[in-house]
């Protein structure tokens, strides 16, 4: 029997997906057998771009699962949490680097360990402002550009973060009635 | 001197803990990548222009929804959509394309359902895609304000 954690992943759930994604991937030998390589050189070369941060990220849950206590994250990005939550969800989403599902082992703990999920999701959102593309931004957008954009999409991410949670919320009353 | 300070026990437990973590995420995180190569190769960059039509509203939707499904490196995103402003595309559906394609995600989206739960994972994704539009129609006001 499968087993369901708090969060719904399935244990054979990862497994399945890298399956379907291979025999997607074979799939492509039927419809267009030229592209295989390509697809293949692609993916080797993504795989060796997101190794250092990998490797970032499995320092930073080293870290904060020694140095935070439950009680310091709740106090911190939980229920208790306000402004302050907000500024460290922008902050740390803004300097965070590489793609996003390499930080999911660590938002995963974060969840399990009680963040709340308007600080996930607007950390999340603004993992959209890539500070160090910033200067190419400017190079095909302009300086003024850069900046309205970066800043309205901080400031949009507090919304965005209390939709998510108001909408997380509301299916689960309704899940659970 | 330095156990005086640090907490060994503590310390490999987080470590553990840590391993744990990435080693269960492995399976999908080599899943989610392999979908985003085939994306990057099998999607050529000459057929995204065609889903623009003139309308602001509908081009804004189009940018929003092109900019969730492609996913990469964001300097691409910047590239080609230099490309689609270049080719008479509004700064709307351009920047609602941008933000999309850094703050919503498609291919990854069952990944993410399965690591952060599904309700979380369709209401972070479906509210960002319409704040990517919203985001795309402020930031055109306030520049054409500045």
């Amino acid at each position: 029997m499968e087993k369901k954690t708090r969060s719904g992943l399935k244990k054979n759930g990862r497994g399945y997906f890298l399956l379907a994604s291979i025999t997607l991937y074979l799939l492509t030998f039927f419809f267009s057998p030229d592209r295989m390589m390509p697809i293949l050189e692609s993916y080797l070369k993504l795989i060796l771009q997101i190794l250092p941060i990998f490797i970032i990220v499995y320092a930073f849950m080293v870290l904060i699962d020694y140095l935070v206590t439950e009680d310091l994250l709740k106090h911190m990005m939980g229920k208790e949490a306000g402004i302050r939550g907000w500024f460290i969800a922008i902050v740390t989403g803004i300097i965070s680097v590489g793609p996003v599902y390499v930080w999911y082992p660590l938002l995963r703990n974060l969840q399990k360990r009680g963040i709340r999920v308007r600080f996930l999701s607007t950390f999340l959102y603004n993992r959209g402002i890539k500070l160090q593309w910033a200067s190419l931004l400017i190079l095909y957008f302009g300086w003024t550009y850069t900046l309205v954009l970066l800043t309205v999409m901080a400031v949009f991410s507090i919304p965005q973060g209390l939709i998510t949670e108001r909408f997380t919320m509301l299916s689960k009353k309704k899940g659970a009635s | 001197m330095l156990s005086r300070y640090v907490d060994y026990t503590r310390l490999k437990e987080a470590n553990r803990k840590a391993l744990k973590g990435l080693w269960n995420m492995l399976p999908l995180l080599l899943g989610v990548l392999l979908l985003v190569s085939m994306m990057t190769v099998l999607v050529p960059r000459s057929a995204y222009g065609i889903l623009f039509n003139g309308n602001l509203l509908w081009d804004s939707i189009m940018g929003s929804l092109l900019g969730s499904i492609l996913t990469g490196n964001p300097v691409t995103s910047y590239i080609i959509g230099a490309g689609f402003l270049d080719n008479g595309i509004s700064i709307i559906a351009v920047t609602s394309f941008i933000a999309a394609w850094t703050t919503v995600g498609f291919v990854q989206l069952p990944v993410e359902s399965m690591v952060l739960g599904k309700r979380f994972a369709l209401a972070r994704n479906v509210s960002a895609f319409l704040m990517s539009i919203i985001v795309g129609m402020v930031t055109a006001l306030i520049i054409g304000v500045l």
